[in-house]
């Protein structure tokens, strides 16, 4: 056992810390959600408090809704987000499969290509990622997106799950492999049940940024059918006058899915490999 | 039905060269096993037999029939793996069925060959139970029965005692045995522990730097190794190696006895010595002399001793046992 965990002074200290981090990482998601449930004035005039009779009042629910638009680019957010996180972890798991699985000329050196990705931003290569998609006729469509984010993901992803199925028995593979099992069934029915948590690991890292994207659905995808609903959101922000209300509404709304989808990777998380494969 | 022939087989791996040219002939029920030290190539060459490693040289024949581009389910191997690697998402019944359901065989007959494998591993018990749900000496004997309801020509072990306690290995390896005689099947086994080998084989291929060393019966082994590593490989504890010209002796480079074949007394032997250390094992006792120039020399008396540390003692061979070795290592016969 750890000497910290006895210690009452060191378990005061580290949960003083985490709550601390807690604190501070959640206070913008509180003001958040407290205050789409207030009044313009009340907003205005105590920003922390809490909605009360005279305060609360739904009325940025009411224009984001009345908007019409806004169940759409719902919809858009989350058919981006599900494509991508689905493609990410799908081609994703099936190259960190190959690479961690078999010997071939360039393993080593594909897989550090693959891995400089994480380090280097695709944003810089917005300039040439929006040339090809007007030369390929896809701006203004969800695919665009669906393309730049699954680029987005696969390095890390890649880069994680090699790492976690290198760590999967070779005696297990080589168990299917007698059984006559093909490369496909031993890699969808042993290998990932296996790295499920690394799995959920990288959709949650995959998934948030995708969500809260504003850069390229804005320079991909700006037209009205096709905005997310960060972009949505940002009608009510204007030069003059900013509608806080049906700000604060939205983004409270938008936190909603991500949240769900978020508390179902979690799960997987927390439930762990399913031992008894070997020893 | 189950007769292998290896013919001048090779492995490397980029440039490292792990088996190099391995012949082999393995008749139809025979138990081999390979050992040798770790890094040997044993389980490198059980791989290649079982297809999971392709050969850089050299052709596989099972049953007469080349299988050196046939895939391991098509090879009519089954192995068992140190790890036991079952499926952990099916149970007990599952695992020891999904051979054959890929090989699309009716369902009457899977049921019947998992329920005789059943009955002979004493599995009944546990047929729905998932792998986790096992313990280590359960989950090898479900690996083992995996393995019987194939019918495979021939079984393929991979050092399948190695995590297992010590008394689950006595009874693990006295069902391995018993399973051999009731199916008649062929054997190949890798382990690096001696006493398996001596206890189970028909036959012990002795490897070493991926070479074979020498062939033969456990007592073949023991009784006329062929060269040093053999000598010093074969036997618990190791047979004693003394430069010939400490002992005075000029027909050979190095002379070796095994400790059982020392005998220890006051009266003047072939080399005098001050014990450095005794062991008492009940049945045996090992007895350690310092003999200077000679180096440490075991002892292996039966029943129990007691000895002075310190004190001297010397030490007479049976010269019936006495194995003489050359300057390369070679037996002189």
């Amino acid at each position: 056992m750890n000497k910290a965990r006895h210690s009452p002074v060191h378990s005061i200290a580290a949960h003083a810390i985490l709550i601390a981090y807690t604190m501070i990482a959640l206070f913008p998601v509180v003001v958040i959600v407290i205050n789409a449930f207030k009044s313009r004035k009340a907003i205005f005039r105590a920003p922390l408090a809490l909605p009360d009779k005279d305060s609360f009042s739904l009325i940025g629910f009411e224009t984001v809704l009345q908007q019409g638009d806004f169940l759409l680019y719902f919809q858009n957010s989350l058919i981006v987000t599900v494509v991508s996180l689905f493609l990410v972890l799908l081609f994703g798991a099936m190259a960190a499969f190959a690479l961690s699985e078999y010997r071939f000329r360039g393993n080593t050196l594909m897989g550090l290509y693959l891995a400089l990705g994480i380090m280097i931003p695709i944003r810089l290569g917005t300039v040439a990622i929006l040339q090809m998609m007007v030369a390929s006729g896809l701006v203004n469509t969800r695919t665009a997106l669906i393309l730049v984010y699954t680029a987005q993901g696969l390095p890390l992803a890649i880069f994680i799950l090699s790492e976690f199925m290198r760590q999967v028995s070779d005696d297990l593979k080589n168990a299917g492999r007698i059984d006559g099992l093909s490369e496909y069934r031993i890699f969808f029915r042993l290998v990932l049940p296996l790295v499920r948590p690394a799995m959920a690991t990288v959709a949650v890292f995959t998934m948030i940024p995708i969500w809260n994207d504003l850069w390229f659905p804005l320079i991909l995808a700006p037209a009205e059918e096709t905005k997310t609903i960060t972009l949505g959101a940002q009608v009510f922000i204007g030069q003059f006058v900013t509608n806080w209300n049906a700000v604060l509404a939205a983004l409270s709304l938008a936190i909603l899915p991500v949240l769900i989808l978020y508390l179902i990777f979690s799960r997987q998380l927390i439930r762990g490999i399913t031992s008894g494969a070997v020893k | 039905m189950g007769s292998l022939a290896l013919k001048n087989i090779t492995k490397s791996f980029g440039k490292v060269e792990v088996i190099k040219g391995i012949d082999l002939e393995v008749e139809d029920g025979e138990f081999v096993i390979f050992v040798g030290p770790s890094g040997c190539g044993k389980s490198t060459l059980l791989r290649i037999i079982a297809g999971l490693e392709d050969a850089s040289d050299g052709t596989i024949e099972i049953d007469g029939a080349g299988v050196t581009a046939t895939p391991p389910s098509k090879r009519g191997i089954a192995m068992v793996f140190q790890t036991y690697a079952l499926y952990p998402h099916l149970t007990v019944r599952d695992n020891m069925s999904l051979g054959l359901k890929q090989a699309k065989r009716p369902p009457a007959q899977i049921a019947e060959r998992v329920d005789v494998a059943t009955k002979m591993l004493s599995l009944e018990p546990y047929l729905e139970r998932r792998p986790a749900e096992l313990s280590g000496g359960q989950r090898q004997r479900v690996a083992i029965g995996r393995a019987v309801v194939r019918k495979p020509k021939l079984f393929l072990f991979d050092e399948p005692l190695s995590n297992l306690d010590a008394a689950l290995r006595v009874n693990t390896r006295l069902e391995i045995a018993r399973l051999h005689r009731e199916l008649g099947a062929t054997m190949i086994y890798v382990t690096h522990d001696q006493t398996e080998a001596m206890t189970l084989a028909d036959r012990i291929v002795v490897l070493n730097g991926g070479r074979i060393e020498q062939i033969g019966t456990p007592m073949e082994l023991y009784n006329n190794p062929a060269n040093l590593f053999v000598a010093g490989f074969i036997g618990s504890p190791q047979m004693n190696f003394i430069d010939a010209g400490d002992l005075g002796r000029e027909d050979a480079r190095t002379i070796g006895i095994r400790p059982e074949h020392i005998a220890v007394g006051s009266e003047k032997g072939d080399i005098a010595g001050r014990v450095s250390h005794v062991e008492h094992l009940g049945a045996d006792t090992n007895v350690y002399l310092d003999c200077g120039e000679a180096g440490l020399i075991c002892v292996r008396l039966f029943g129990e001793h007691q000895f002075e540390i310190d004190s001297m003692l010397n030490a007479r061979f049976d010269p019936s046992r006495i194995y003489r070795f050359d300057g390369e290592g070679k037996a002189i016969r």
